[in-house]
């Protein structure tokens, strides 16, 4: 191959092709071979076969970064970087993207909607994700975020015939829009002090400047506004729970782990690259937007009594948390950080997907109302959701605690009491809110008593979702070590 | 099978919980027994614990350790001593008398209650025997959430609104105990430079007074809130109120020990030196006078009975908490046998409310009066545990609460003279609530007819009769269990203490090394 395009270049990009080849291959089919909208649902071993393929791209890449012994491999001159942490988010983008897809031909086809479209929206939004976990060049990183943004504007308003899929696609459109709009002029001005758009130049040209630099400032603040909108933290958050409400539950549920997930990985490659230097001055910022995440997520969640908009809200405090990690920003933290996103995969999927079963053909199943007396129908679909909330609120021995676990330490170790005094107290507003749905799952009468949709791909899903929610909580010790292989540095 | 007799302890009542799962719901009186075995055996099982204890023996024993997390430096770390002793033998026995009271009492969603009951019951096992504070943190909050179902699902009228504050209010107070463990974690980290959450390394930490203050105050908030002292009693008669008979029991019984325990086996030997400050000691104190003489006069304006009783058991803890900071031998034993008699009384107090409100299904006193007539078996019993309760000479409550202001009084004169007035009115809101209930004519139609107690019913009191009287004429053995734990606590909040000339003193220095020891 010529030096444009070298072995190690196409290394180092090898899940991202795997998958885009894969999600052109689902259009060409569900054109070709399944016009018969009933056997669409074989689309998905394409998506399986995607994973794989991804899935042992990115382990090769990991035996190689152990077999050379070295943290990092660059392609394209800088551009990718292969390195654990890039390893470990894309991981769990092939998790959720693997789950979602398993969930979604029945709640698809509950909904009318079922399309071949929709999986190569997931295989090529993970393309975009990949970019995002492992580019290291400004415009790698952009084209990675639109990619996958693009993505799901669409798929946000998949259900074509309901008026709230649409509102919700549109207002997440514009919003989205805007914050990009922002994000890049913050990396025009980066691309201005470095005069190049590669992460490690630009962390150089950022250093050499002095503190409180107008210029660094103002390109710090704008592109904050595009990575926190994208996470949805407060004051930036508000699109968040109508997209959240008004998209399919299962573009929800990927909405709010694998999106999420990777704007996070996007933040820290931003804040801990170019950034780190200007540490003093998104210092108080990020605290002061940490704490007001914390504060709207959780005491906006306690008045909903629409389930997707409450786990939008209580996604939103999550995004909190994880922001706690970034400001601790020592070793705990930032592995805190990877914790939390893992254990978050897991358990808000899971949350969602009982949300999925809900959705019977006459019953979209999204009111606290509709979860009234779930114990006594389906006892295991309660209990499942009652680990995934204890999991959600961080209480042991579930997984969501090891993540908590992780943020208050690092918060202790960098002496940021009071951050780690409101932050766990929000936790026992947390529970209020988390244990109003288990109250009407276990405590309330039903008032309705058609049985829920599942499948096999449901089943499949819950169960090892649940499985390790609770696995990790009870021994973590595995877990912890994957995580470890992430820290940046 | 010696060496693991205390895990086997703590997981029969997990290993029933597995099986009960199986038994298909319709079949009530199958899961009945299934509960009542297990909890028997749990119980059984236990008894060894208590015959093969060595009297004296410095540190813990039937200790177990194994790695669990090694990244955090978490172990499974169990054992006992003394003290947990004897509150573990508590939880058994009144675990299982609990499970055995509410055959009647719970007639739907049997297999789920039975479920809630054991999973409580190991984790409650697990918080006495955690030498390990990650792993003590999971069972302590483990406990929970059965805790709330049990409210929540087969309380009384108010029960959403109980079981949420109870949840609320305790978990607000564990998370900000998360952050003072995880201060005590990383400072000892900074000074040993590595992970561990064990006691016994974590009590090697050199914290300065500052810091160990600001940790004390966060286990404050966790433990102040279990127990429950003074301000943060409020949802104790919320909880108690609405919760279903044998969820009271437990929850007074043995729940709020979890509290005091946390007390002794924390907050005094990690933080010996905020432990014996003024102020915090003179706080705690003044906090736990307050806490006995306030729920003494909120018991005598209480028009329901089981509301009464809640309010009776601020009291008791009050004296718990004084005899701990107190800080000295007899102050800090006799909260412990004064615990384990709260347990007794208290839980037979509540299990008395529970066979009248099967019956009649009013907690109103101004319902009843003259009961003696119509009950007089139910009537003899709750003497008994009433008497008990207020701390007769020769029964249980009389020697936890004598040796308690022994402690107050050699601690302080005022503190002591506080206290007393607690067990006057002590006396007076029970005997006042017998009179009011028991004595004089039947003044209500309704009590005419009620059924005296069944043989089951009676039989679930008869081994708590027994330990009231047992403690109350002999309570030698148990202040023999308590002396080495005890001393070992004093010891460490108070170095200077035992001055060199008894016999203890001459055991202390050679208990330190064994407190440590079970760190390697």
């Amino acid at each position: 191959m010529s030096q444009y395009y070298t072995t190690i270049d196409h290394f180092t990009i090898v899940p991202a092709v795997m998958l885009a080849l894969f999600g052109c291959a689902i259009l060409l089919f569900d054109f070709w071979v399944f016009p018969d909208p009933r056997q669409r649902k074989w689309l998905l071993i394409f998506v399986v076969l995607a994973e794989l393929f991804t899935g042992f791209g990115l382990y090769r890449q990991s035996a190689y970064l152990a077999s050379q012994g070295v943290p990092e491999l660059a392609g394209f001159q800088g551009s990718v970087t292969v390195d654990g942490f890039g390893i470990f988010f894309n991981w769990i983008f092939v998790v959720a993207a693997l789950i979602v897809a398993l969930v979604s031909y029945k709640y698809l086809e509950v909904a009318g909607e079922h399309h071949g479209e929709y999986y190569s929206l997931i295989l090529f939004a993970q393309c975009g994700m990949y970019f995002l976990a492992s580019g290291t060049d400004l415009v790698t990183l952009f084209i990675g975020l639109e990619l996958m943004a693009l993505c799901f504007y669409v798929m946000v308003g998949f259900l074509r015939a309901d008026k709230r899929s649409n509102e919700a696609a549109m207002k997440y459109l514009l919003l989205g829009a805007f914050s990009s709009g922002f994000l890049v002029y913050g990396f025009s001005l980066m691309y201005g002090m470095a005069g190049s758009t590669r992460l490690a130049d630009v962390t150089a040209a950022i250093e050499q400047r002095q503190a409180w630099d107008p210029v660094v400032f103002l390109a710090l603040t704008t592109t904050a506004v595009g990575l926190l909108f994208k996470i949805s933290a407060a004051p930036f958050h508000m699109w968040a729970p109508d997209a959240y409400e008004g998209a399919p539950t299962t573009v929800t549920a990927y909405l709010s782990v694998a999106s999420k997930a990777a704007s996070i990985a996007f933040l820290l490659r931003i804040f801990l690259g170019p950034f780190a230097s200007a540490r003093v001055m998104w210092e108080p910022i990020l605290s002061a937007v940490a704490i007001l995440t914390l504060t709207l997520g959780n005491l906006a969640a306690i008045n909903q009594t629409n389930i997707k908009r409450l786990l939008a809200y209580s996604s939103i405090s999550h995004a909190g948390y994880m922001l706690l990690g970034l400001i601790a920003g020592n070793e705990t933290g930032i592995k805190g950080i990877a914790v939390y996103v893992m254990v978050y995969t897991f358990m808000n999927l899971g949350a969602f997907l009982v949300v999925v079963a809900m959705r019977r053909a006459q019953i979209i199943g999204e009111d606290l109302d509709d979860f009234n007396g779930l114990v006594h129908r389906h006892p295991g679909y309660a209990f499942l959701m009652l680990i995934f909330l204890l999991s959600l609120a961080g209480i042991p021995p579930t997984a969501g605690f090891l993540g908590k676990y992780y943020i208050f330490l690092s918060l202790i170790q960098t002496q940021h009491y009071t951050l780690a005094v409101v932050a766990t107290l929000y936790v026992a507003v947390a529970i209020y809110y988390y244990f109003k749905i288990v109250r009407s799952m276990f405590v309330r009468e039903e008032t309705e008593t058609a049985p829920l949709s599942s499948s096999f791909g449901l089943r499949l899903a819950l169960g090892v979702t649940g499985v390790l929610t609770l696995a990790i909580g009870i021994y973590p010790e595995p877990f912890l070590r994957l995580a470890q292989t992430s820290v940046l540095r | 099978m010696d060496q693991h007799l205390l895990s086997i302890v703590l997981l029969t009542p997990l290993a029933g919980l597995a099986v009960l799962l199986f038994i298909p719901g319709e079949s009530k009186n199958l899961i009945r027994w299934w509960a009542n075995l297990t909890a028997f055996a749990g119980f059984l099982i236990s008894l060894p614990l208590v015959s093969r204890f060595q009297v004296g023996a410095p540190g813990f024993q039937f200790e177990e350790r194994a790695d669990w997390i090694p990244s955090l430096g978490a172990h499974y770390h169990i054992g006992i001593d003394g003290i947990s002793l004897l509150l573990l033998m508590l939880t058994t026995l009144m675990g299982f008398i609990a499970i055995l009271c509410s055959w009647n009492g719970i007639q739907d969603r049997v297999k789920e209650y039975y479920a809630m009951f054991l999973l409580l019951q190991t984790g409650m096992i697990g918080v006495f025997v955690s030498l390990d504070f990650f792993l003590f943190y999971i069972f302590w909050e483990l406990v929970l959430v059965p805790m709330y179902f049990i409210i929540g699902v087969w309380g009384g009228p108010r029960k959403l609104y109980a079981a949420i504050k109870f949840f609320l209010y305790t978990l607000a107070g564990s998370v900000l105990m998360l952050l003072g463990i995880l201060t005590l974690y990383f400072q000892h980290y900074n000074q040993f430079h590595f992970y561990t959450f064990e006691i016994a390394e974590l009590m090697k930490t050199d914290l300065p007074l500052g810091l160990q203050q600001w940790v004390f105050w966060a286990f404050f908030v966790g433990f102040a809130i279990k127990v429950p002292m003074f301000p943060f009693h409020t949802w104790l008669p919320d909880a108690h109120v609405e919760a279903p008979t044998a969820g009271s029991v437990i929850l007074a019984a043995v729940l709020l020990k979890m509290g005091t325990y946390g007390f002794l086996r924390f907050s005094l030997p990690l933080l010996p030196k905020a432990s014996m400050d003024r102020t915090i000691v003179q706080a705690l104190a003044i906090l736990s006078l307050v806490g006995i003489i306030y729920g003494a006069l909120v018991c005598l304006m209480q028009q329901d009975w089981k509301k009464l009783v809640a309010y009776s058991s601020v009291s008791h803890l009050g004296f718990c908490t004084l005899g701990i900071f107190s800080m000295n031998p007899n102050g800090i034993a006799g909260s412990v046998i004064q615990q384990v008699n709260h347990g007794i009384s208290t839980g037979m107090l509540f299990m008395v409310i529970g066979v009248i409100y099967e019956r009649r299904h009013t907690r109103e006193i101004a319902e009843y009066g003259g009961l003696a007539h119509v009950m007089p078996k139910f009537a003899t019993i709750f003497a008994f545990a009433m008497l008990s309760s207020a701390g007769l000479p020769l029964l249980n409550g009389f020697i936890g609460e004598f040796t308690i202001l022994q402690g107050a009084f050699e601690a302080s004169r005022t503190w002591a003279a506080f206290a007393v007035s607690g067990v006057i009115l002590g006396a007076a809101y029970l005997l006042w609530l017998y009179q009011r209930t028991m004595l004089g004519q039947v003044t209500n139609g309704k009590n005419l007819t009620i059924p005296d107690m069944s043989l089951r019913e009676i039989a679930t009191f008869v081994p708590l009769i027994a330990w009231a009287i047992w403690i109350g004429v002999y309570p030698k053995p148990y202040f023999d269990i308590l002396r080495q734990p005890v001393a070992e606590i004093v010891q460490r909040v108070r170095p200077g203490y035992y001055g060199g000339t008894t016999q203890l003193a001459r055991e202390g220095p050679a208990a330190k090394p064994a407190l440590s020891g079970g760190a390697r």
